[in-house]
């Protein structure tokens, strides 16, 4: 595994009106690692991974990505967010566009790719997610675990350095759980650098390099999967696991 | 009054005067009412774009023009323009019609401003975050996410207040302007068939009006089932 620090973040603080969610988050994301967030909900998680390419923007600290300050003042977000792919838990595909423009547009929009190379890359990545036969139907047509697939590819067309994903399956219907699971770990074993905020214990243990329990907006505890879940050593990390595991 | 005539004198005026009803008055409805909308919708896109922008003087502003315009009657605003603005602002030379239909644009772009910022704030904001989290700016986001989907929201209801509009503009005949509602004071008021005459205008509104909205329900339909995600 590279060594290769890809995200780095220092002392992060945000709150919403007076509630404090992120109180201190100092982390680091190597390239080529997998690390999965998990947590009681309200700790913090999906913030944190949401600061990590400024769609929220923290009150405090500094987030570092490939080297550059991305936290500063004067800086172009939009040309470093291309290198961060990002999937939501309520999948957010373009309901107004085919699922083959859900693709192409940002290459073609942002990156200036030519229609024939953005729509080659669209062929083949939907081949890739089992979805090549779907590419002129509209987002409407597809079920959840499709949607999520689509959304997933959408965000690899950019070709990103890394994966965000805020609870990629919480919103799906528990049949279509395994299929997106299945893409993410295709492409976690492919390489791909990517934060996972998750609520799918197993997958985390499975795929993970590293997991972070992160409570009361902070990272209570960080280890290897078997650290996390066969040694939790943070009483809160104990009782959260005793409950879902 | 005899009510068994009145079929035959809605026939008599319909054929003294349809002049006086189709030519003048309908085409004087359309023509203030496609001013009113078209302006209005014009003037109302820059002012919801004002009333979401960043800058909090400006967005106050807005905000009190469009409760201004809101709150208070038309037939008051109507007043102040056909009555009041022309002697403030001479220099701008206009017909009382124009000055009525400026009016009837200032009131349609409060309207239309709220129609399109209610309709860019009910698309989900996820569909603004996957396009930045996509490198998109915040205007090509706007522009080929938001707007697009905010169109199915922000065309049927600027249907209905086209159709409101048209209603409106009856407000015209205050100053005798030869819209519909004026043919009625001129043909009623020239025959006494005041009666007869409103059910021919009534019946004109209704035949403007009834179309219009069953196009803006079938839209409404339309919209619906595409925009089911």
């Amino acid at each position: 595994m590279a060594q290769t620090e890809l995200i780095k973040t220092v002392d992060l603080y945000k709150s919403f009106g007076r509630l404090g969610v992120l109180k201190g988050v100092s982390e680091t994301i190597r390239t080529g690692e997998v690390v999965s967030v998990i947590g009681p909900s309200g700790g913090g998680k999906s913030t944190f991974l949401r600061c990590l390419n400024l769609l929220e923007t923290p009150e405090k600290g500094q987030i570092f990505f490939e080297g550059a300050e991305i936290t500063g003042k004067k800086v172009d977000i939009d040309r470093h967010r291309q290198k961060m792919g990002m999937v939501f838990q309520h999948f957010n595909v373009f309901p107004h566009l085919s699922v083959r423009k859900n693709i192409t547009l940002a290459p073609m929009l942002v990156k200036g790719a030519s229609e024939a190379e953005a729509n080659a890359r669209a062929d083949e990545l939907l081949e890739r997610v089992g979805l090549a036969d779907k590419a002129e139907a509209m987002p409407g047509k597809l079920s959840g675990g499709q949607k999520q697939r689509l959304a997933i590819v959408r965000a690899l067309a950019m070709e990103p350095d890394v994966m965000l994903f805020d609870e990629p399956t919480s919103a799906l219907d528990p049949e279509m759980v395994g299929e997106v699971l299945e893409v993410i770990k295709g492409l976690v074993k492919s390489g791909m650098t990517s934060v996972i905020v998750t609520h799918e214990m197993g997958f985390a243990r499975e795929v993970s390099d590293r997991v972070l329990f992160m409570a009361d907006g902070i990272i209570a505890e960080s280890g290897t999967p078997d650290e996390v879940f066969n040694h939790p050593q943070n009483p809160r990390l104990q009782d959260f696991l005793a409950k879902v595991l | 009054m005899d009510f068994s005539l009145i079929g035959a004198n809605i026939a008599k005026l319909l054929q003294q005067y349809w002049q006086v009803f189709l030519l003048e008055g309908v085409v004087n409805t359309l023509k203030l009412t496609v001013i009113a909308v078209f302006f209005g919708v014009v003037l109302g896109t820059f002012v919801a774009m004002c009333k979401m922008c960043r800058f909090k003087l400006a967005r106050f502003f807005i905000t009190v023009y469009i409760e201004a315009i809101r709150g208070t009657p038309i037939l008051l605003q109507l007043y102040i323009f056909y009555f009041v603005l022309p002697q403030l602002l001479p220099v701008l030379k206009l017909s009382p019609f124009m000055w009525v239909a400026l009016a009837l644009c200032i009131n349609s772009s409060a309207y239309v401003s709220e129609i399109i910022r209610a309709g860019i704030q009910a698309v989900d904001i996820g569909q603004t975050e996957a396009a930045r989290s996509l490198g998109m700016s915040g205007r090509q986001a706007m522009a080929r996410i938001v707007l697009p989907q905010a169109v199915r929201n922000i065309l049927p209801a600027l249907g209905n207040e086209f159709i409101m509009m048209l209603k409106e503009t009856s407000l015209a005949s205050t100053f005798f302007l030869g819209d519909l509602m004026t043919s009625y004071l001129l043909v009623g008021g020239a025959t006494y068939l005041r009666f007869e005459a409103l059910i021919i205008v009534g019946a004109i509104y209704l035949l403007l009006t009834y179309p219009l909205s069953r196009v803006v329900n079938a839209f409404e339909r339309k919209m619906a089932k595409d925009g089911a995600d």
